[in-house]
């Protein structure tokens, strides 16, 4: 039997899925699951008319700010622990500690204790992902290759050539994992951060439909942020990452 | 053959003292140049990982080299070659004893290039760019290193990543790398170990050619004495560890007669006699 094209097996699978969601919203007919065709229109409606691209704006200015924060945080501390056999044991309970902390223990913390501003709210987010991001570093630091290291040093190309050619490269791998499973992190965390304490957003737009039992509302708005998420993982990040391990055979 | 005294082997435990003053003696009686460096290594141990317990790997170890010598090391497997060229090479500072460089100015060691055992080649890097990162100022060594490619046969291969050459082509590539810099000293750990015999020679003889272009100090550690009888102009025994020099014998044979195939099986054989001597009494039944 001749194998289907992958591209063609994950269209299936996806028009199953919304074969599935139309059949029940016709079989269960109520306002509590509306058909993907108003779920959709409702999309359309309020991209062209309404406030869903502030909202949307709004959350993915959040998302990266608080993306680019933990990764620089979280890569500098996991890379010194790695490296670093006394860093890495007077940091290592602080890591532990803030891995097993609930995302909203420190968003409702945070919010307490610095009031309910926008850069409490990006510093919300990036906590919780700078512990993820230090440990997946800490683990490349640990992993670097000696040989490559002993090399730079006999031939003495000096500390700047040293960390750009031998050592970023085997820990661009990691900087990709960590990059992925950080922004899947990120965007389930951003939404309760604006739930709890913004004024806009996708996450304090669902608090709203919320409120009014609106499940068109809820499905529209999440579906477009899930599409936008969807669309940086497969665009950027997965790309990114097959360029961070091209060189491995 | 005739102006040289062949055979400065001292075979005895201890003969390190002695074998100083002999190498300080200049077969042509010219004044001696101040030596590349001199290792002074009193005592180099490491912890067993087992047991915690110290192993005691080389124990004085002392020798001078002289300028554009080619200098062999031989000895059993786990003497502590590679230890050596590491300490000597700065890349470990943990022993007791001195690496003196008297040809430096600030004392300092001079310009090194460094053979190991694999290649190490970056391998995300193309074979070119791993030969541009250790050097200081890659573009306007461009033609120096373009002429060096082409002596090794690399020069159509240089823009592939390094990882995609053949093992052969890889060594040549280290080669390369290692004499890219012109090094004062060239620090090589058994380079051609595990080739086909074919690509072995061809590769010794592209040292010969460029040892004899750029005139660096070498120190090239082998368990193949007829690998050091062919390159080097000395060679120098260690024992097993705890490792000392127990013997050092002049190859003497002229760097132009070095492809003199009989020439280097006939030192060969003899150096050969000197190293069973040197080695019966410390096997084991």
């Amino acid at each position: 039997m001749r194998p289907y094209h992958p591209l063609l097996l994950r269209l299936v699978s996806a028009l199953s899925l919304l074969l599935a969601w139309q059949l029940a919203a016709w079989w269960w007919a109520s306002s509590l699951l509306p058909t993907p065709a108003a779920v959709i229109g409702l999309i359309l409606r309020d991209t062209l008319a309404g406030g869903l691209l502030h909202d949307l704006g709004a959350t993915l200015r959040r998302v990266g700010l608080a993306f680019v924060i933990a990764m620089l945080v979280g890569s500098m501390i996991g890379i010194l622990m790695g490296r670093r056999r006394t860093a890495d044991l007077l940091l290592d309970p602080w890591l532990m500690l803030f891995l097993n902390v609930p995302a909203l223990v420190v968003i409702i913390l945070a919010y307490v204790w610095f009031g309910l501003a926008e850069s409490t709210a990006v510093f919300a987010i990036a906590l919780n992902k700078i512990p993820n991001v230090a440990v997946t570093l800490r683990e490349g630091a640990r992993t670097l290759d000696q040989d490559y290291l002993e090399m730079a040093r006999s031939f003495r190309i000096g500390r700047r050539k040293t960390f750009i050619y031998v050592t970023l490269p085997q820990l661009l791998p990691y900087f990709a994992v960590a990059a992925r499973s950080g922004l899947a992190l990120i965007w389930k965390v951003v939404l309760v951060v604006e739930l709890l304490g913004r004024n806009d957003g996708i996450g304090f737009e669902l608090h709203l439909f919320f409120q009014l039992f609106d499940v068109t509302g809820i499905l529209a708005y999440s579906l477009a942020f899930i599409l936008v998420m969807l669309a940086i993982e497969y665009g950027l990040l997965q790309p990114l990452e097959r360029a961070a391990n091209r060189w491995r055979r | 053959m005739a102006c040289c005294n062949p055979l400065n082997a001292l075979p005895t435990a201890g003969a390190a003292e002695r074998w100083s003053a002999t190498a300080a003696a200049r077969p042509e009686g010219a004044p001696a140049p101040p030596p590349v460096v001199k290792v002074r290594i009193d005592r180099k141990a490491f912890a067993d990982p087992a047991t915690g317990r110290e192993r005691l790997i080389l124990d004085r170890v002392e020798f001078d080299l002289r300028p554009a010598e080619f200098v062999a090391l031989v000895g059993p497997s786990g003497c502590g070659k590679s230890t050596l060229l590491q300490i000597v090479a700065g890349l470990d500072p943990v022993f007791s004893g001195g690496i003196h460089w008297p040809g430096t100015r600030d004392g300092g060691h001079p310009s090194l290039g460094y053979c190991f055992q694999n290649p190490r080649l970056l391998p995300w890097l193309s074979l070119r760019a791993n030969i541009d990162l250790v050097l200081d100022d890659p573009a306007a060594q461009a033609e120096r290193i373009d002429g060096l490619l082409r002596t090794m046969g690399l020069i159509e291969v240089g823009h592939f990543p390094a990882n995609r050459l053949s093992v052969g082509m890889q060594r040549r590539a280290a080669l390369a790398r290692a004499f890219a810099p012109a090094p004062r000293l060239l620090l090589m750990d058994e380079p051609f170990v595990s080739l086909d015999a074919p690509t072995a020679a061809q590769l010794r003889g592209l040292l010969l050619d460029l040892c004899a272009a750029q005139r660096p100090t070498v120190i090239f550690v082998t368990h193949d004495l007829r690998e050091a009888t062919l390159l080097a102009d000395r060679v120098l025994f260690l024992c097993a560890p705890p490792s000392r020099i127990i013997g050092m014998a002049e190859v003497g044979i002229p760097r132009a007669q070095r492809r003199d195939e009989p020439l280097v099986a006939a030192r060969h054989a003899v150096l050969n006699t000197l190293f069973q001597d040197l080695y019966q009494p410390l096997k084991p039944g």
